[in-house]
């Protein structure tokens, strides 16, 4: 008598045990990504340690917390949005700084003391600004099916270039003794933050993207349009669903709102646009999206934990001094475990007897 | 006349193999002798493939013996095969598109050196051709090669690796009659030299025509092994389906009404910008099935995908009821009524990971009853629908919230003949859609198609299985390199020999059938870039 | 002339460690793996060269070692893609995540160290051809591989039974396997040294251009090769047209920063990923026309071969 591993293809698979599957995966990540650290000579139990108090040991600690996974959230929703349809957009960080720079060039130029005008005013600004940019590597994806990936990073590095340009010249505040920023933006251009903390108001700005991307992917025409075209792209061009027409509004969409995500940033945060602003957060957004399996829940509870890991790293930085791209090697490592845990969700793992020769 | 060996080549025994739920081979036993032709019949999911691909190592079985000229092997995979002697040509060539012919002989060669010797393989290549009189060159790409061609350079690559043991899966399904000759001539000569060749195939008066020994497989398991002149059309067709079969499809004369689908000088662009379709004209009329029969690959997809408004036309132009549409989005010709069953099931005509609902919905959400405030889907009225036509077109399903990859071929083929013929099209175009089925639901589906004519639907069937096109058609029209051949009025009247002179590229009008009827072959009637071998 | 003579050179110089990730990439794509990785792989490789190096003195040493290093660094791309079938867009890019964090917590301690490197040594009699002779052969060993190297790759895969092997996986897994060779185990080997060579393409950014080392001191020079693997429509001869673009377009923006002009350099230093855009874009426009032929035909689709299982 001889036994068996077979590995039978999975057809379905629950909510629950996705969660599961992504907690599994996230321990197992923290697991290597503590031996990577081990070999890299720093012990991962005191990193660990460090991390966890400095980002949950204190109300403080939570209230960065929650500011980090704010613009993870709006932009995890704008990257999740476009991997819905299979586009990789994976220009959120240039998004992101290009909405900022929007945002600056509205205060700079349409400036009022009106709060609710002013915000209003940088909003949309953002959001065009986000959307051309999305847009742009769109439109040479839907006309000339130029490689989507390609062009929306090389967009971040034009973007942060773009940037960088006015906060070293034309922008430049003249009394910041040559730091590249702009000037702080007036009161009416701040988001107001709450008890005392650097909590902001763009915590409800991220949640209400999160609905609205549920409502959208679940109930509307064009959500099952994005569906349909990301399953199976043949299929929807048979069903009569415009490919060229649907990548452009989702590139765009997806660009604006990342946009979104760099005017609550620099409004609510930073109040002034200024070098670095972004610590990658475009990029981390796509491990956002990803760990959380393009699910709009999922992308809330992934942010929170990924803030978590940011405000560690910067813990790391002060007291171990550590640069925060120990906090990459970890994000590195929870992706590929999570592309490794997909072996056990595509697959049931079946040990039979076998008794016949 | 053939020789009659007593050395075992292949000796299956018990061969049991399972796939989710399925089993696919239940305690197979199989053999093959030296110097014959050796049949596996069975109905599509019957286990051929399956069997045949554990004999070529391709997949492991869970259970059972396999013993190559007296000696048990055990494959582990296909190079195990190949270096016992065991040639397979797939449904599906196993060719590589981009590379030459000599490149893809070449390709897992044994004991090539290091630099390949382009000549020295090539000059190998050409004296195999000569041999068993099989040609082509040895320098064109694949991809510029038609099917036939692509088969007999899959059947070269196993001649080359001198197999003793060819297994054909399928291989006339692609071919018109007089290609079909030709490769039976080029089995014969290999049985004479003392190969032996398992021959794969539903077509009985084939089977009949080639075999030594017949062994029938139903539902996985085998019926019998019997020798040829122990077997007639119709026990071989009980054998296959387990029950009487009636060859007979019930047609009743319809009076063709308006012409509803009509195409004028329509010429399309394919993949790679090639012209696909070439000043191709054609009516489709109220209540008639017009058959269009084609090798595949002669712009048959492009052809159907732009009277279905999926491509634009370059040239040319496309109405329906009259009304030209050429340059329309696909939803205008959904909502003049035209229904598309394309010949990709899985990969085009649903979405495997959505759920049934969702299929449902795919040719369907955006109209007005399905759709809320403009902006929403209606699920629940989608649900409603959805539950009606699962049940009116029998579809089984484990539940409509499940994705479709779990249904049966059989069941996803209704499933779409719901969604595209239950809303009364006003013209039908079905690709292939009975293509892997079995008897049963091939029944089914040529039911329905028929009761749609009968109700009012213009037909355009396309197909490449040229028996399903000459009796299910009113009227035939032959397509060659995305040119008309030929239209013809009455199918009853022409031959299968004249049906593929025109697939083969002669028109209808180049030969006169009472010509052909009495024995002369014309001389221009034999197109350019076919060696056909007139055996008349 | 005299203004254009040196720039060349210099676009040689510049472009060589784009050539060889480039090199790297065409192997691992031919085989039908996307390696999105090689940003991260090449920060790797810099730093390994750099901190061998810096420990032995010897730049070669160095050089093996960030090609081992790329390769074990390529092992958990190639068993992310093929063995668990995993998709290889975000497998690269964890890569890439993981490189360049890896390499700057590594290379915490080696910012602001120096290395001799490679020197430049001209060709006997070949360097003295004038003009060509000191664009082409008045530089570092290094370089003098690279020309090898794509002689060696254009050689490889079209003319070789191992070169037939790897064209023929990326277009068609299943016909490779039905052969009788192992479709994993191409690709596996191929992702190996595909990684190995992009990590020497970093390495020569530390050990021969710029002889330090700087965190992301790459400046996506990796993305920049992804995408001149579509330029160069996955041919080693016409990669080294591409990389030399780029170095070009590089060593000129460099000069024109030096020569003191009002042109704001943050404008300048976007120049390299327009013109990555402009070529991308125009090549896609010739695989529409169909001039070009497209990319592998299985790239980017993991394999197994019990589809039905």
């Amino acid at each position: 008598m001889r036994y068996r591993i077979l590995f039978k293809k999975r057809y379905n698979s629950t909510f629950l045990f996705e969660g599961f599957l992504s907690l599994l995966s996230v321990i197992a990540a923290l697991f290597f990504a503590g031996i990577a650290l081990k070999l890299f000579g720093v012990s991962p139990v005191r990193a660990y340690a460090a991390m966890f108090r400095g980002a949950l040991g204190s109300w403080y600690g939570v209230g960065e917390v929650i500011v980090k996974a704010i613009p993870l959230i709006i932009a995890g929703v704008a990257v999740a949005l476009a991997f819905r349809m299979k586009i990789w957009n994976i220009g959120a960080e240039g998004q992101i700084y290009i909405g900022a720079l929007a945002a600056t060039a509205a205060v700079r130029f349409l400036s009022t003391g009106n709060q609710f005008v002013m915000l209003s005013t940088m909003v949309a600004a953002a959001f065009l600004g986000g959307g051309i940019w999305g847009y742009l590597a769109g439109f040479l994806k839907a006309r000339w099916n130029v490689n989507e990936i390609i062009t929306t990073l090389m967009l971040n590095y034009i973007a942060i270039h773009l940037v960088e340009y006015f906060i070293y010249g034309p922008w430049r505040d003249p009394s910041s003794l040559g730091f590249p920023m702009t000037a702080p933006f007036p009161a009416s251009a701040r988001l107001p933050q709450f008890f005392d903390s650097r909590v902001h108001m763009g915590i409800f700005a991220a949640i209400l993207l999160i609905m609205a991307f549920r409502l959208v992917i679940r109930w509307t025409r064009w959500g099952f349009e994005i569906r349909a075209i990301g399953d199976n792209p043949k299929a929807a061009r048979y069903a009569g669903i415009r490919y060229g027409r649907n990548i452009l509004l989702l590139m765009f969409m997806s660009g604006a709102i990342a946009g979104v995500a760099g005017m609550v940033e620099i409004s609510g945060l930073q109040g002034r646009l200024q070098h670095g602003f972004s610590p990658g957060y475009g990029y981390t957004a796509i491990i956002v999206a990803w760990l959380a399996r393009l699910n709009p829940w999922g992308i809330l509870i992934v942010a929170f934990f990924m803030g978590v890991l940011l405000v560690g790293g910067d813990t790391l930085q002060i007291v171990m001094r550590l640069p925060v791209a120990s906090v990459q090697v970890i994000q590195g490592c929870i992706l590929f475990a999570v592309l490794a845990s997909e072996f056990i969700r595509n697959y049931r793992i079946q040990i039979v007897k076998r008794e016949r020769e | 006349m053939k020789s009659r060996n007593d050395r075992y080549l292949a000796v299956m025994k018990g061969i049991e193999k399972s796939f989710v739920g399925v089993n696919a081979n239940e305690g197979i036993d199989f053999d093959l002798r030296s110097g014959e032709v050796h049949t596996l019949l069975g109905e599509n999911g019957a286990g051929k493939s399956t069997l045949m691909n554990i004999l070529s190592g391709l997949y492991t079985p869970e259970n059972g013996s396999i013993t190559i000229d007296g000696e048990k092997k055990t494959f582990k995979s296909p190079r195990d095969a190949i270096d016992s002697g065991i040639g397979m040509v797939h449904q599906h060539f196993m060719l590589v598109p981009t590379q030459t012919v000599w490149e893809n002989v070449a390709l897992g060669l044994k004991g090539l050196p290091f630099v390949l010797r382009k000549r020295e393989i090539i000059s190998n290549v050409l004296a195999i051709q000569d041999r068993y009189g099989i040609h082509v060159d040895p320098l064109a790409p694949i991809w510029q090669l038609s099917i036939g061609e692509q088969q007999r350079v899959a059947i070269l690559k196993m001649l080359y690796r001198k197999a003793d043991i060819l297994i054909l899966d399928e291989p006339t399904a692609v071919l018109i009659p007089q290609e079909t000759r030709a490769l039976f001539a080029t089995i014969r000569q290999m049985v004479a030299e003392e190969h032996g060749v398992i021959f794969i195939s539903h077509k009985l008066d084939e089977v009949l025509d080639i075999s030594d020994r017949i062994t029938i497989l139903r539902k996985g398991r085998k019926v019998a092994t019997i020798p040829v002149e122990n077997a007639t059309k119709e026990s071989l067709a009980e054998m296959m389906v387990g029950r009487k079969v009636v060859f007979q499809i019930d047609k009743t004369l319809q009076n063709p009404g308006r012409v509803v689908l009509e195409a004028k000088d329509l010429t399309v662009r394919g993949p790679r910008g090639r012209i696909s379709v070439n000043g191709f004209s054609i009516e489709v009329r109220q209540r008639e099935i017009l058959g269009l029969a084609g090798v595949s690959g002669n712009g048959q997809e492009e052809l159907c995908d732009s009277l279905a408004g999926l491509r634009k036309p370059e040239v040319g132009s496309i109405l329906i009821d009259g009304v030209p549409l050429e340059g329309e989005p696909a939803r205008t010709f959904q909502r003049r009524g035209v229904s598309y069953i394309p010949a990709d099931r899985l990969g085009t005509g649903l979405v495997t990971g959505m759920n049934i609902r969702e299929n449902i919905a795919l040719r369907k959400f955006w109209r007005k009853e399905f759709t809320r405030f403009h902006i929403f889907v209606h699920w629940e009225n989608i649900a409603g629908r959805t539950g009606q036509l699962v049940e009116r077109y029998g579809v089984l399903n484990p539940g409509l919230g499940y994705p479709a990859r779990m249904l049966s071929g059989g069941n996803l083929q209704k499933l779409m003949l719901a969604r595209e013929l239950s809303d009364d099209p006003r013209a039908v175009i079905a690709v292939q859609p009975t293509w892997g089925l079995d008897v049963s639901a091939t029944q089914f589906v040529r039911e329905t198609l028929l009761e749609q004519r009968d109700r009012g639907a213009a037909i355009l069937l396309v197909s490449d299985d040229l028996e399903e096109i000459l009796s299910m058609s009113d009227r035939v029209a032959v397509i060659h390199n995305g040119r008309l051949m030929g239209l013809v009025e009455n199918p009853d009247r022409v031959t299968e020999e004249q049906m593929g002179l025109m697939m083969a590229g002669t028109r209808l009008d180049e030969f006169s059938p009472q010509d052909h009827e009495s024995g002369k072959s014309p001389g221009k009637a034999v197109p350019e870039n076919h060696e056909i071998q007139d055996p008349l | 002339m005299d203004f254009l003579v040196p720039i060349l050179a210099a676009a040689v110089r510049s472009g060589t460690p784009i050539l060889y990730a480039t090199l790297g990439e065409i192997l691992t794509e031919r085989s039908g793996v996307l390696n999105l990785g090689i940003e991260g792989l090449m920060l790797m490789g810099a730093l390994s060269g750099f901190i061998v190096t810096h420990a032995t003195g010897n730049p070669w040493i160095g050089v093996i070692a960030a090609f081992l290093v790329g390769i074990a660094i390529a092992v958990i791309h190639a068993f992310l893609c093929v063995t668990v079938g995993a998709n290889q867009v975000v497998s690269g890019l964890a890569i890439t995540m993981f490189g360049t964090g890896a390499s700057s917590l590594l290379g915490r301690g080696m910012i602001g160290e120096t290395v001799v490197g490679f020197s430049r040594i001209p060709v006997p009699y070949l360097s003295k051809i004038p003009v060509l002779g000191t664009i082409l052969f008045n530089h570092d060993p290094l370089v003098y591989l690279s020309y090898g190297l794509v002689a060696f790759l254009t050689w490889f895969i079209f003319y070789t039974r191992p070169g037939l092997n790897l064209r023929a996986v990326g277009e068609s897994p299943k016909v490779v396997d039905a052969m009788g060779l192992s479709a994993s185990k191409l690709r596996y080997f191929y992702t190996l040294v595909g990684g190995g060579l992009a990590s020497v393409g970093g390495a020569y950014m530390s050990l021969a251009y710029t002889k330090m080392w700087g965190n992301g001191m790459t400046a996506g020079r990796g993305w920049i090769a992804v995408a001149l693997v579509i330029f160069a429509i996955w041919h080693p001869a016409r990669a080294v047209l591409g990389a030399y673009l780029f170095g070009g377009v590089g060593a000129m923006q460099l000069r024109i920063q030096a020569a003191g002009t009002s042109f704001p350099a943050p404008l300048l230093m976007m120049m390299p990923y327009f013109l990555t855009i402009i070529v991308l874009v125009v090549i896609s426009i010739q695989k529409g026309r169909g001039i070009l032929l497209g990319s592998p035909g299985s790239l980017g689709v993991p394999y197994s071969r019990e589809e039905r299982g």
